[in-house]
């Protein structure tokens, strides 16, 4: 087979793979985990009638939505209307695409698309996301959707200043924006919440730590307030705007909203394993390279890890009341903004002290390349 | 307490005017009777600037039945279930309620027995009443649920209770005038002691959460601010009252029943802001068990019913009476007059979730819609009782 | 890159950037220059310039025109559906925008660089986000700051200006 053709076959499989078998069908189980793990903590049964211990609810659930009737009001902007459920789906699933599910199986890489700019890749299609929901409540041309949709509006825009502050510290270190780097520098010198790991004896690479745990928590706390997630749910607020943005959608337009709140969700646990909890590594398990068997372990733990996180995805929501708006907008500027750019100063200290451990990309700019008289620019690093 | 005395007419409010130059048109939103956290078919009118409230205001009677005025074409003993359906979760204290001012009507003494029956069920209901609101409160305020199924997984344990002694849960029509329906047994009375020497750990983990919850507070805590005058102005009552720091309960001022025999604090509030109205119902929950723990203590064996009452065929005297006690949500009175007949010719109750929702819109006025709903949550309504 | 990409990336900008100026709704006009930006971005991207591709996806497409959005959903939407046509601006804009054509193919038909073919682009293994940033904060140091402070300089003018408009 030639070379062409073996990769375009391989990342069709990789792609109908992990959105059809993988992502789409935890994104129907995480609904029916989020109603179990909710009955749990509220001290209820959960959903037990389809199936054992209502196993089969998501099945259910999906016959339930694609057959009820999809109505469409009288008095929405039909072309809109139609357009932003799949425009809450879409970002949220592309994003998976530059995230390395696994190392390697049989000497595939398990990314879908190795690109070099990553987690900049990962920001701005989340940045398109914002379009389902503002979409929605416009076009929907009713007030509580409307509210919903410029609440949305302001809190994702807010929030995303945070999300991308805070990921700075991470490449302040590595380097490299490429995702598979970023791995490849957890396995090497331990994960990005204990970058000690490595090396053990350095005090420096022990302060790290406190930066880089700053760093996740304001970094999951953004992914929150991204996803929609409560305490951070203000767009739909059901006690407050009934439905926020979707009010007025229903049948399988609803489930698209529903459903990309759950892969936007998923997709953010994968950016926090991938930044800050070693991707697919765990220690003492080898990649791919040393047996099949290896790289299906690895995918294994990549995904194991986004479990543990989707649970605290509900734990969270069926713990916390929810913010204010004000007190939202008060919280995104005021206090992660801030705390995101000390925290970067604060790295750049150690690292100023600490030698980053990059040297093989080197950090040496070449002084010649930068005049660009005849428009060229060539490689700065030689 | 009569400083100011303020109507709300008085009260100066800035004039809303539907347009203002830079910030636009006021967003006219009705939210309800559909809405999911109205508690019910209450319905507001609410204008909105940004998010802000300038305007709110309430619609009511989608659930008006004509209470009153059925309560005047039935006897005295056919309004006594239906008192059960003004406030549905308080079903024991209306009956006392109107059992009173019946009693007071033709003068009907109380058997002992029956008397502390009375106070214990009130306090049950108050228990469940207070805990409910905790929860909902909560889930308005939108913490998914979680509070108010540990509320409601304590307010069963209690209508359970309800249910082995009148054989409902929440329609209960126990009382009468001159006593209670049924006995309670010493079985009944072992398991009542029970539930209510293990309520304390409830309130021990939801104070935890009220005290310690960073959202909690910064959600409730100045929203909502009521002064004592206008409280008092509009006639507030109930721990939405003493929350603004008067002490006033009808426990204590009337000493209806046997309640001048318990030994209880009246918990009272300093800020009248959301955050007190949470904390009076946590108090107020805690003084209620030790009061139910004396009355366990104290209750005497004999006759629960007065035999001199006839309560198929009553006919009380000709006369008026205002009998009133301090039901959970506040001054619960029903005033009777009566022309000899076996129908009470005036029948009129006196609310008090319809009265304290009077005054919604001096609260909500100037914060956000997502404090509109807290609000409307910590004010305790049940719109059985507000459109009657 | 394949050529049909080019021009399928090319025909979706023009045929967005027409309609941004054709379409009456301002939200509809809003969200095809978001597909315009999403095409420009493909572009870039087909240039290996990949940096490039997501800044303008990112800022663009992701931070600009949600504040458009945000905007134009506070306006009352209506009063340019009705507005009808004002032939005179109409006539008065379609001539400077031919002339400005006319005048452009003129000037590119004359220059010899036009004629010459493109040399072929660096290799795509350039790491291109390490380059924009050592040559902005090397090399562009100063001019990147000042920069910094002109638009800090601005917010706080249109602050100020509006809180003073409020009061």
């Amino acid at each position: 087979m030639n070379p062409t053709t073996f990769f375009i076959f391989t990342t069709l499989l990789k792609i109908v793979g992990i959105v059809f078998v993988v992502i789409l069908p935890m994104v129907s189980y995480a609904v029916y985990a989020e109603r179990k793990v909710s009955a749990l903590i509220q001290d209820r049964l959960g959903p037990n009638r389809v199936g054992p211990a209502g196993l089969f609810q998501p099945i259910a659930d999906a016959m339930k939505f694609l057959l009820k009737e999809d109505f469409t009001p009288a008095h929405v902007n039909k072309f809109y209307y139609w357009l932003a459920p799949c425009l809450a789906m879409v970002p949220a699933i592309t994003t998976i695409a530059v995230v390395p599910f696994g190392s390697t199986l049989f000497g595939v890489p398990m990314v879908i698309a190795d690109i070099n700019v990553g987690v900049l890749f990962v920001f701005a299609i989340a940045s398109l996301g914002v379009y389902g929901i503002v979409i929605g409540g416009w076009a929907s041309n009713s007030k509580y959707p409307f509210l919903g949709g410029v609440r949305s509006t302001s809190q994702m825009i807010s929030y995303e200043l945070s999300l991308g502050l805070a990921v700075i510290p991470i490449f302040l270190l590595i380097g490299n924006l490429r995702l598979t780097e970023v791995v490849q520098y957890q396995i090497d010198h331990g994960w990005m919440i204990v970058p000690f790991a490595g090396d053990w004896r350095n005090p420096l690479a022990w302060l790290l730590a406190i930066p880089m745990w700053i760093s996740f928590a304001v970094f999951a706390i953004a992914v929150f307030a991204e996803t929609n997630r409560l305490p951070f749910d203000l767009p739909e607020a059901e006690t407050e705007l009934v439905g926020g943005y979707h009010t007025e959608y229903s049948s399988m337009k609803f489930a698209l909203f529903f459903l990309g709140e759950y892969a936007a969700m998923i997709t953010g646990s994968a950016i926090i394993v991938t930044l800050f909890l070693g991707g697919w590594h765990f220690p003492g398990i080898p990649d791919g390279s040393h047996g099949w068997i290896f790289g299906l372990i690895n995918i294994f733990v990549f995904f194991a890890k986004i479990v543990v996180l989707l649970f605290i995805f509900i734990w969270v929501r069926f713990t916390l009341p929810r913010f204010r708006y004000d007190q939202l907008m008060r919280l995104g500027w005021v206090f992660f903004f801030e705390i995101a750019l000390v925290n970067i100063f604060c790295v750049a200290a150690i690292l100023a002290f600490h030698a980053p451990p990059f040297p093989k990309h080197g950090l040496q700019a070449d002084e010649s390349d930068h005049g660009i008289p005849g428009g060229k620019m060539g490689p700065a690093v030689a | 307490m009569s400083a100011i005395v303020e109507t709300i007419e008085a009260m100066e409010r800035p004039p809303v005017t539907m347009t203002s130059r830079l910030e636009g048109e006021l967003l006219e939103v009705s939210m309800g009777p559909q809405h999911p956290s109205t508690h019910g078919v209450f319905r507001m009118n609410v204008a909105l600037d940004g998010e802000i409230v300038r305007k709110l205001k309430p619609v009511f009677g989608y659930l008006h039945r004509n209470h009153e005025k059925i309560g005047e074409n039935t006897s005295y003993l056919g309004s006594m279930p239906y008192t059960d359906r003004l406030d549905y979760f308080c079903s024991m204290t209306n009956n006392w309620a109107y059992a009173l001012s019946v009693e007071k009507l033709a003068g009907i003494e109380v058997p002992e027995r029956a008397e502390y029956l009375r106070v214990v069920l009130a306090e049950l209901t108050r228990l469940q009443n207070h805990a409910s609101l905790l929860g909902f409160l909560l889930s308005d305020m939108g913490a998914w649920g979680t509070p108010l199924m540990y509320a409601f997984r304590e307010r069963e344990k209690i209508l359970d209770l309800f249910e082995s002694l009148s054989g409902s849960r929440m329609m209960c029509d126990y009382m009468r005038f001159g006593g209670c329906r049924v006995d309670a047994s010493a079985e009944w009375l072992a398991r009542a002691k029970e539930i209510v020497d293990r309520f304390p750990n409830f309130l021990d983990e939801f104070e935890k959460l009220i005290v310690e919850n960073e959202i909690l507070i910064a959600r409730t805590q100045n929203v909502g601010k009521l002064s004592p005058q206008l409280a008092i102005s509009a006639g507030i009552t109930g721990p939405m009252l003493r929350a603004c720091g008067v002490n006033y309960d009808i426990r204590k001022v009337d000493g209806y029943g046997y309640y001048p025999r318990f030994q209880f604090r009246i918990p009272l509030g300093e800020h009248g802001d959301t955050y007190d109205r949470l904390m009076m119902r946590a108090l107020e929950m805690r003084e209620s068990i030790s009061i139910l723990n004396q009355a366990f203590e104290q209750i005497p064996a004999g006759p629960i019913m007065n035999p001199k009452v006839k309560v198929r065929a009553f006919r009380p005297p000709v006369g008026e009476a205002y009998g009133r006690i301090e039901a959970p949500k506040g001054e619960l009175g029903f005033y009777l007059i009566s022309d000899g007949s076996p129908n009470p010719y005036r029948y009129r109750v006196r609310p008090p979730s319809f009265i304290n929702l009077t005054i919604l819109e001096d609260l909500c006025l100037g914060h956000t819609v997502a404090d509109v709903m807290v609000i409307l949550g910590s004010v305790d309504i049940v719109m059985g009782e507000v459109d009657r | 890159m394949p050529s049909f990409l080019f021009w399928l990336f090319a025909g979706v900008m023009l045929i967005f950037g027409a309609l941004v100026i054709i379409n009456r709704n301002p939200i509809a006009s809003a969200l095809s220059l978001v597909v315009c930006f999403l095409g420009l971005a493909a572009l870039f991207m087909s240039l290996d310039a990949f940096f490039i591709g997501i800044i303008q996806v990112l800022v663009y497409a992701g931070a600009v025109m949600v504040l458009f959005l945000f905007i134009i959903m506070l306006l009352d939407l209506r009063a340019e559906e009705r507005r009808t046509m004002n032939w005179v601006a109409f006539t008065g804009g379609f001539v400077v925008a031919v002339s400005l054509l006319v005048q452009i193919l003129a000037v590119i038909s004359r220059t010899q660089m036009a004629k010459q073919t493109f040399p072929p682009l660096a290799s795509p293994q350039t790491d291109d986000v390490r380059n924009v940033g050592l040559l902005l904060f090397g090399h562009y140091n100063l001019p990147f700051q000042v920069i910094g402070v002109l638009i800090l300089v601005a917010t706080v003018g249109v602050i100020v200006l509006s809180k003073r408009q409020l009061r």
